[in-house]
């Protein structure tokens, strides 16, 4: 019985933890543009005056913002897509094929994943600018996709390693063609790695901040993070803390839509990634 | 696995195979590695090469090569040394309270049978959520004109200043830095937790031991190599921290880590040739750590790259 008590307790401090500063910045978000400039310390809006949808409306009208979320949306998506596509081929290689140069793959992804990415970004700057890649979608794509793929490799060859292959032999046996044993058989079995591979990705993506702010100058390319982090209102003292917080939800939907749907896989991908079970 | 069951008669023919394998095996990961390196080594062998030149942006023709001076210059910098310092510190804190934290949490969830969709979906979201965006939400959180940090805590006054010093401003930076990556250490330590076998945890109980005894004598060390591995894994992100500080304070007030000097150097001030130095130290400093971390700890790697 006590220790049911605790697990409740534990369970709630969890939840606590996770959905406080959340439920703040959603809070945050209604308080009035003339609350904030005023100073409004407190939880709750109606401290300070609420401002009902005002603030959305604000932040959704503003076309930087709208550019910006054009463009996290179509370079992580761009992104998620081309890593995941390359990360496959070399994850099943590593998980089905024995070749000379295997382990250096893994050391090579195991020290990509820790490489300080901010020591990147001077001398991606500088190539960039000559070939005419700065400040465009191609030009973050490409790091993207460079820093995602140890992740992506990591999770599919894991997922990978645990697919009974010899049941694509035993549909050819049973007299489907090769084909056929590979989308009947073999895709459905890896289509929950893949996916789960992409979602990671996409996270990677869509929360990248260094070179999302070094290597863009407009709101050509500037993606999410990097478009709030430079938005600061009339007044740079004051930063409109409520806008902000509109923007901030905003940017954060995708996340939680996709963490509501999918969070089984998410979890089963971080986990067999780092530590195989 | 097995998959090649064809009978292999004679040695050529086995030979022919293995080849054509590994020809097959280098084709498919050649463009991850290619991907990969385009964008790590040949971006640092640039800036090994930039690294001795007098050069900046601002006079882009007047690039003098200047030999090791701006490793000089920067070593000799007491505001080197600082910022890796605080960086060393953000390092330090941020893991060890993650760690326990962590620990806790994964303990919770491993023994919860109720609600776990609940608590998985919670315990994503910080994980999932953008890191500019805890930043805002802490720095607003602390903020004294629209926060709540102040009215909430009993021994600090509403019109403190958390960004107003560097105690009180490292603090709230490592505030938004745990509570964005507690959930990821929490999920790593609960796939440790799993392996734990039950048979063992129950024997020591048979066997009188307290809940702390099983704790300390059986369950931490029998998931020693995943603390390890989430223990590296963690500290080498952290101290990488930019986001957190880049939004909440700007590097005022001392905050600044060795990764937002760099980035100050190269992007903001143009100095190609100074900021590619500190890019270089900053890579070493990596290394130092991760083999620090290894060697210190004994972290099993093949565990981490789970090619055993």
């Amino acid at each position: 019985m006590k220790n049911r008590i605790g697990l409740v307790v534990g369970c709630l401090l969890i939840m606590v933890w996770c959905l406080l500063p959340v439920a703040w910045i959603i809070s945050l978000s209604f308080k009035s543009e003339a609350a904030i400039t005023n100073g409004s310390p407190g939880f709750f809006p109606s401290d300070g005056g609420g401002a009902g949808w005002a603030n959305y409306q604000a932040v959704w009208e503003n076309d930087q913002f709208r550019r910006a979320i054009l463009n996290s949306i179509g370079i992580s998506l761009i992104a998620t897509l081309l890593s995941v596509i390359v990360a496959t081929l070399a994850a099943y290689a590593i998980a089905r094929l024995e070749f000379r140069g295997k382990k250096a793959v893994l050391t090579i992804a195991l020290a990509i994943a820790m490489f300080p990415v901010v020591s990147l970004v001077g001398p991606l700057f500088d190539m960039w600018r000559a070939v005419g890649l700065y400040d465009t979608w191609p030009g973050l794509i490409i790091p993207y996709m460079s820093f995602t793929l140890p992740l992506a490799i990591w999770t599919l060859s894991a997922f990978f390693r645990e697919i009974p292959w010899e049941m694509e032999q035993a549909a050819q046996v049973d007299g489907a063609t090769s084909w056929q044993a590979f989308r009947k058989v073999i895709v459905p079995l890896a289509a929950p790695g893949v996916f789960t591979a992409a979602i990671l990705t996409f996270f990677f993506a869509w929360n990248d901040f260094v070179f999302g702010i070094s290597l863009t100058s407009t709101e050509n390319a500037r993606p999410i993070p990097a478009s709030l982090s430079f938005f600061v209102g009339s007044d740079p003292f004051n930063r409109p803390a409520s806008l902000l917080a509109a923007g901030a939800v905003i940017a954060t939907i995708p996340i939680i839509v996709i963490v509501l749907i999918f969070q089984r896989k998410i979890v089963a991908g971080l986990t067999s990634g780092a530590v195989k079970g | 696995m097995s998959t090649v069951t064809a009978p292999a008669t004679s040695r050529t023919v086995a030979s022919d195979r293995a080849r054509a394998e590994t020809r097959l095996g280098q084709k498919l990961v050649a463009p991850a590695i290619v991907l990969m390196l385009l964008v790590t080594a040949f971006p640092m062998l640039r800036a090994l090469y930039l690294s001795t030149f007098d050069y900046a942006l601002t006079a882009p023709d007047e690039r003098d090569f200047v030999g090791l001076s701006n490793y000089l210059t920067a070593l000799t910098d007491p505001l080197f040394w600082q910022t890796t310092g605080v960086t060393v510190l953000y390092m330090v804190v941020t893991v060890a309270i993650e760690l326990v934290i962590g620990f806790a949490f994964a303990l919770v969830m491993h023994r919860v049978i109720f609600a776990r969709g609940v608590i998985r979906t919670s315990i994503l979201i910080p994980y999932g959520i953008i890191t500019v965006v805890s930043g805002f939400a802490w720095q607003f959180a602390f903020s004294f004109q629209n926060g709540f940090v102040n009215g909430w805590l009993p021994f600090v006054g509403d019109d403190f200043n958390w960004f107003g010093q560097t105690g009180s401003a490292i603090s709230a930076i490592m505030v938004s830095e745990i509570w964005k990556t507690t959930p990821f250490m929490s999920l790593l330590l609960l796939a440790g937790l799993a392996q734990v076998s039950e048979d063992m945890i129950e024997a020591a109980k048979v066997d009188g031991a307290t809940w702390w005894q099983r704790l300390f004598k059986v369950i931490l060390p029998n998931m020693r190599a995943a603390i390890m591995v989430a223990v590296l894994f963690r500290a080498l992100d952290a101290y990488r921290i930019f986001d957190n500080i880049f939004v909440m304070t700007a590097g005022a007030e001392k905050t600044e880590s060795i990764s937002f000097l760099t980035y100050r150097q190269t992007i903001e001030q143009f100095q190609l040739g100074l900021g590619s130095a500190l890019s270089v130290l900053l890579f070493l400093s990596v290394l130092v750590v991760a083999f620090a971390i290894v060697k210190l700890f004994r972290v099993d790697l093949a565990q981490a790259r789970q090619e055993a």
